[in-house]
């Protein structure tokens, strides 16, 4: 047996590179993109040829992930919760198709926010498909899970969900390895309609999901993942999922939990264990990572006669990620003594690197938009979303990838002028694109400054779909080829810059200026290879 | 045996290779170990953090308990101070003294300094010319895990076992040149604590 010292996301590559994957899709996105990258660089990957390139969105990672189950494969696909947003229209919809080879999307949720827009919990989409979702506690789970995982997905042909937060996705620990089993032979579905989601189809799938509720409710019971460990204490029971159990029995290193316990790591509810908790114990804690879904399940409107303390009723913040200090805490009520923060210490917000193109484009910008006051720029996801604090405080949005370029065109139609619309040129592939064709197709007066770093910046520069197809992809949705412009976004060129911005200003109709210059952080990767 | 360690610095500065050198040694000694990285918007420039965890015994939680790290040890005097409320009652700040300024309002150094030095045990180490002084600049990190050194409840020799293998495949010279550093910032610690 041997053991790796793995981030749980490498625990989850490694696990499914052991459980025989034939291929893995994604988009980076804090804090999942590791798991791709490992599977990258392993060795093993290489030799049998599994797919691991990055996909153009979370959607379209979805979807060839569900291509490669079709075709009898086990597959898997990743994205951080908020790319969940981007895939679900595949990931509610496999629930219905259900699987043929075993298939998991991997999501990485962000709670507290470290480098994302929401904390939203993608148990809560797990359960709205009604598929099984798996919750690991450590690195060795994330691992072990992911051989389970596609076991249940081939055994219900069903999509799993394994769902991650930061603190596990990102911290290293011993995994110990089996044996690593063969890739399944290509094998189409029995059934050559299982796929088709006509009415008719859709309707008798659906009926097969919803009886199968039962039996996977039955896996969760037997789930070598799910524990009731008794305890004497019966004033008190708690559930503890994923990662929050860790934070519960880091506070009993030296001593025994003296209140039964439930360890929740694989759903739906594991219902006979729930009922036996709640019988034996008078009150109930609810300790979960991200959204109060166990809770508002046990209460749910009528509850207040039942005895469940969580987020919901102040026992523990309602928003941000847990600690062991918030669960002993919400355990006893005591309050750690802890030193306080001198006041010398100032805030250090992220900023764009040294000699970062973004900069000179900024800088250009922020000249030209002197004259129309702030608020006229529509900004995305990614490094350049940086340009809102200072000293730049240029931008006026950051919601979800592609959203600038659409939210200058809303904005443009009221009657805004001017407005600009700043992306990535990984987040213009991810989701700009169709944004751009709506407005070339009503030739809407805007500005769109495609910010080129050749890379996927934010994430850690892995490889952009952009890179140099941008002036034709402009060109091939229409844009006028007079008014698509690359300039390389150096201090020489402000001024010409400054100039061109406000050309295109002026000019009633669609706009592409492409600042490119390398990522500096790439830059000086591929300097230290030479 | 249980080190609950804080390191912290700011991003780009490299704390994931002190990490990298501990845990490997921390394996390496037959210890548990958890490490809890940040990765992300704040590796650009902005205020990062590891908590990593070494024990005899099975570690649970990935973060450290507040009032509960036995040392925070930090590559930026500001940075150092920013963790206090991890910080336990007998823990150790080990931090280099340079400091990092890339924000508007950075404090007067000298007053970072005054509230480090209120603290009844730290080291304030001049890590980065130490490590110019033996003509490796870049090895301010090893500096920082020799001052550290003595309170890791890890072997000396295993750290040096460490850096063989996170510098070996980049030569012998490089190997020495760390090694070197990692003895200067213990004769450092070890002379500070006199």
């Amino acid at each position: 047996m041997e053991k790796l010292l793995l981030l749980g996301d490498e625990a989850i590559a490694q696990g499914a590179i052991d459980a025989g994957m034939s291929g893995i899709y994604g988009y980076p996105g804090t804090p999942s993109t590791e798991i791709i990258e490992y599977v990258q660089r392993s060795k093993t990957a290489q030799e049998r040829n599994i797919h691991r390139k990055w996909s153009a969105n979370e959607k379209t990672a979805a979807e060839a992930a569900l291509g490669m189950s079709y075709a009898g494969k086990r597959s898997m696909c990743t994205m951080k919760h908020v790319g969940l947003n981007v895939a679900a229209d595949c990931f509610m919809n496999s629930a219905i198709t259900g699987a043929n080879g075993g298939t998991i999307v991997t999501v990485a949720d962000d709670p507290s926010m470290h480098s994302s827009q929401n904390e939203q919990d993608s148990r809560i989409y797990g359960k709205f498909a009604m598929i099984p979702i798996f919750e690991p506690s450590n690195q060795q789970e994330c691992y072990d899970m992911t051989f389970h995982a596609f076991e249940i997905s081939e055994k219900y042909q069903i999509p799993i969900m394994m769902r991650l937060t930061t603190r596990l996705s990102h911290s290293r620990s011993g995994v110990a390895t089996k044996d690593m089993i063969a890739e399944n032979e290509l094998k189409l579905p029995e059934d050559k309609r299982q796929f088709v989601l006509l009415p008719a189809i859709a309707r008798r799938r659906y009926k097969m999901l919803l009886d199968n509720q039962v039996k996977f409710e039955t896996e969760s019971e037997n789930s070598p993942f799910n524990k009731f460990i008794g305890g004497s204490d019966k004033s008190k029971g708690i559930i503890a999922c994923g990662i929050a159990y860790n934070y519960l029995m880091e506070n009993y290193t030296d001593s025994t939990c003296p209140f039964p316990v439930l360890k929740v790591s694989q759903y739906p509810l594991p219902r006979k264990m729930v009922e036996k908790i709640t019988s034996e114990c008078k009150e109930i804690l609810v300790l979960e990572e991200g959204a109060p879904m166990i809770e508002e399940m046990l209460k749910g409107y009528l509850g207040d006669c039942l005895n469940i303390r969580g987020r919901l009723d102040g026992t523990l913040p309602r928003d941000g990620e847990l600690n062991p200090n918030l669960v002993l805490q919400a355990i006893n009520g005591e309050k750690v003594e802890m030193n306080l923060i001198p006041e010398e210490v100032k805030g250090r917000p992220p900023q764009f690197c040294k000699g970062c193109g973004h900069i000179d484009a900024y800088n250009a910008i922020k000249e030209v938009m002197a004259d129309y006051g702030d608020g006229h720029v529509l900004s995305d996801i990614g490094c350049y979303t940086l340009a809102a604090l200072p000293p730049f405080q240029s931008i006026n949005s950051c919601v979800d990838m592609g959203a600038s370029i659409t939210m200058a065109k809303g904005a443009a139609d009221s009657g805004l002028f001017p407005v600009i619309a700043t992306i990535g040129d990984s987040t213009f592939t991810h989701s700009g694109m169709t944004g751009l064709l709506d407005a070339v197709i009503e030739g809407t007066n805007i500005v769109v400054m495609i910010l080129d770093n050749s890379t996927t910046g934010m994430t850690g520069g892995q490889d952009s779909h952009a890179l140099d197809r941008l002036v034709s992809i402009c060109e091939g949705l229409g844009v006028e080829k007079d008014h698509i412009t690359r300039v390389n976004p150096i201090k020489q060129n402000h001024e010409a810059l400054v100039e061109l911005i406000r050309k295109e200003i002026a000019y009633n109709g669609v706009s592409v200026i492409i600042p490119t210059r390398e990522c500096m952080q790439t830059l000086k990767r591929k300097l230290k290879k030479k | 045996m249980k080190k609950d360690i804080i390191l912290c610095g700011v991003g780009g500065q490299g704390i994931l290779s002190i990490a990298t050198v501990i845990g490997y040694a921390a394996v390496d000694s037959g210890l548990y170990l958890k490490q809890a990285e940040v990765h992300g918007m704040s590796q650009r420039g902005g205020d990062v953090q590891s908590h990593f965890r070494i024990s005899d015994k099975e570690i649970f939680s990935d973060l450290i308990p507040f009032g509960g790290a036995d040392m925070i040890l930090s590559v930026e005097p500001m940075e150092s101070l920013r963790y206090l409320p991890y910080l336990s009652k007998n823990g150790w700040v080990i931090t280099n003294d340079k400091p990092f300024n890339n924000i508007v309002n950075y404090p007067e150094t000298e007053d970072v300094y005054k509230q480090i030095k209120k603290l009844d045990n730290h080291i304030l180490i001049n890590a980065d010319d130490i490590a110019k002084e033996i003509g490796s600049p870049r090895s301010m990190n090893m500096v920082m895990i020799g001052a550290a050194s003595s309170f890791l409840g890890i072997e000396f020799d295993k750290l040096i076992e460490g850096i063989k293998f996170i510098f070996g495949r980049k030569g012998e010279e490089m190997v020495n040149l760390n090694v070197k550093a990692l003895e200067a910032g213990k004769a450092f610690a070890e002379k500070f604590n006199k």
